[in-house]
């Protein structure tokens, strides 16, 4: 093989990636990567376009040109859902079911890192003693904690995190943060996006600016 | 463990939803007691002269239980979408599809299975002779898992929508026809002492063809309605 290749490709990288919706363009294009270890901070004004970048990166919106590549390699949707997990504006919680209930049914959907336990990972994020307590008793930042705590079971490497600062107190705040930086130790990435109100994670950032098309 | 096979992720699919059923027990009941309802209004309206009953006890339980399973469309993936499930299990390490087909089989439990439970005791109601008795479970046990699965695709393409109510019913209603004609028409042609296998053949060709690609057309049609 004589083909140039990087010898570690960036764990993700976009090329020319643009997003049209009803005909008006939302970003792009948009030429980025992130490589393992590497924090990427989105950020951009309200409608500018955060929620629809990470959408398009995690395949749930069709990007109108542009390609993006995995560890070098065309997104597939298999290949995507090993390196991609994703923390939307939706916590994809059932009220019915208690924290533990909803976190061990999320691991079966959808993978568990060795050697962690939802148990721990509850306690991880604060919510140790809840673990009966159905989803419709928790509060918007004790939801958005479960859904940290999913995050952190999550064997992807890629995260994908959609105002993960959003409804969360200072120490909540101060968890995502170390969260994020343990996470990249241990090898993986994350792409933040933020409208700039909250700290940033203490770790190797680089920032995306979007802004709002007129 | 790392990433979940294909039978663990539709083992842990299944255990949610029977335990979301269980959770929400009276509304689970549902399907059966419309059901039943529509069973006791016929029974009443025909003046209860067992003959006329049980001439047109077979069209009315498959009616019964046609409606009651078009009443309990809306939700099987509505609720999945609003709070951002469907959003994860197309983010998932299996096949949309896969989840799909595991989704609808879980909501033929919740719904079909009961209704063919009830349908000797319903049957007994409408005066339905016994000898029929086999030949309408057997075009039952064939044709709710095809509607389960025809509506699946129907629930798929409107899940985007706020309020699809009567729109589920219209678009679902031609798919169901042809169930409906083969199902009930396989008890009439018993009830006349002809063979009824030929229409519970085409039912089971139809319940394969549609195992295999509902749950494709369902996935395709919720990554649509997602976008």
């Amino acid at each position: 093989m004589s083909a140039e290749t990087d010898p570690s490709p960036p764990l993700l990288a976009a090329r020319a990636l643009t997003f049209t919706r009803n005909d008006a363009p939302v970003f792009g294009p948009l030429d980025f990567a992130v490589a393992a270890g590497e924090a990427l901070l989105v950020q951009g004004d309200n409608g500018a376009g955060k929620t629809s970048l990470l959408r398009v990166l995690a395949g749930l919106l069709h990007a109108d040109s542009g390609e993006i590549q995995f560890d070098g390699k065309r997104a597939r949707p298999d290949l995507r859902a090993r390196v991609i997990a994703y923390l939307g504006h939706l916590p994809a919680l059932k009220a019915d079911l208690g924290t533990l209930e909803n976190l061990h049914f999320l691991c079966g959907l959808q993978g568990r890192r060795v050697r962690q336990l939802p148990g721990n990972a509850l306690a991880v994020v604060g919510l140790a003693g809840y673990e009966d307590t159905l989803a419709r008793h928790l509060s918007a930042g004790q939801k958005k904690r479960l859904s940290l705590a999913r995050l952190w079971l999550a064997p992807a490497p890629l995260w994908l995190l959609d105002e993960p600062y959003a409804n969360l107190d200072l120490e909540g705040i101060n968890l995502v943060n170390r969260m994020i930086s343990a996470h990249l130790r241990d090898g993986g990435a994350a792409l933040v996006t933020t409208h700039g109100a909250y700290a940033a994670p203490p770790v190797q950032t680089r920032m995306l600016l979007l802004e709002r098309r007129a | 463990m790392s990433t979940p096979t294909l039978l663990q992720a539709a083992k842990a699919l299944l255990a949610r939803d029977l335990r979301l059923l269980w959770r929400r027990r009276g509304d689970a009941l549902q399907p059966a007691l419309f059901a039943l309802l529509v069973v006791l209004l016929f029974a009443l309206a025909l003046g209860g002269e067992p003959r006329a009953l049980a001439s047109v006890a077979p069209a009315v339980l498959w009616v019964a239980v046609l409606l009651a399973g078009l009443l309990s469309l809306d939700t099987l993936f509505r609720g999945d979408a609003e709070d951002g499930s469907l959003e994860q299990w197309i983010l998932a390490p299996v096949p949309l599809a896969w989840l799909v087909a595991v989704r609808v089989f879980s909501h033929w439990l919740a719904t079909g299975m009961p209704l063919i439970l009830a349908v000797p005791l319903l049957g007994e109601l409408l005066y339905l002779p016994h000898a029929q008795l086999p030949v309408l479970l057997a075009s039952l046990a064939l044709g709710t898992p095809l509607l389960s699965l025809l509506g699946a695709v129907v629930a798929a393409l409107t899940v985007g929508m706020r309020r699809s109510g009567i729109l589920v019913a219209m678009l679902a209603l031609p798919l169901f026809v042809p169930v409906l004609i083969f199902g009930a028409g396989s008890v009439a042609r018993s009830a006349q002492g002809q063979d009824p296998v030929g229409a519970l053949l085409l039912l089971a060709a139809g319940l394969v063809l549609a195992l295999v690609l509902a749950p494709l057309a369902a996935a395709a049609a919720i990554r649509i309605a997602l976008n």
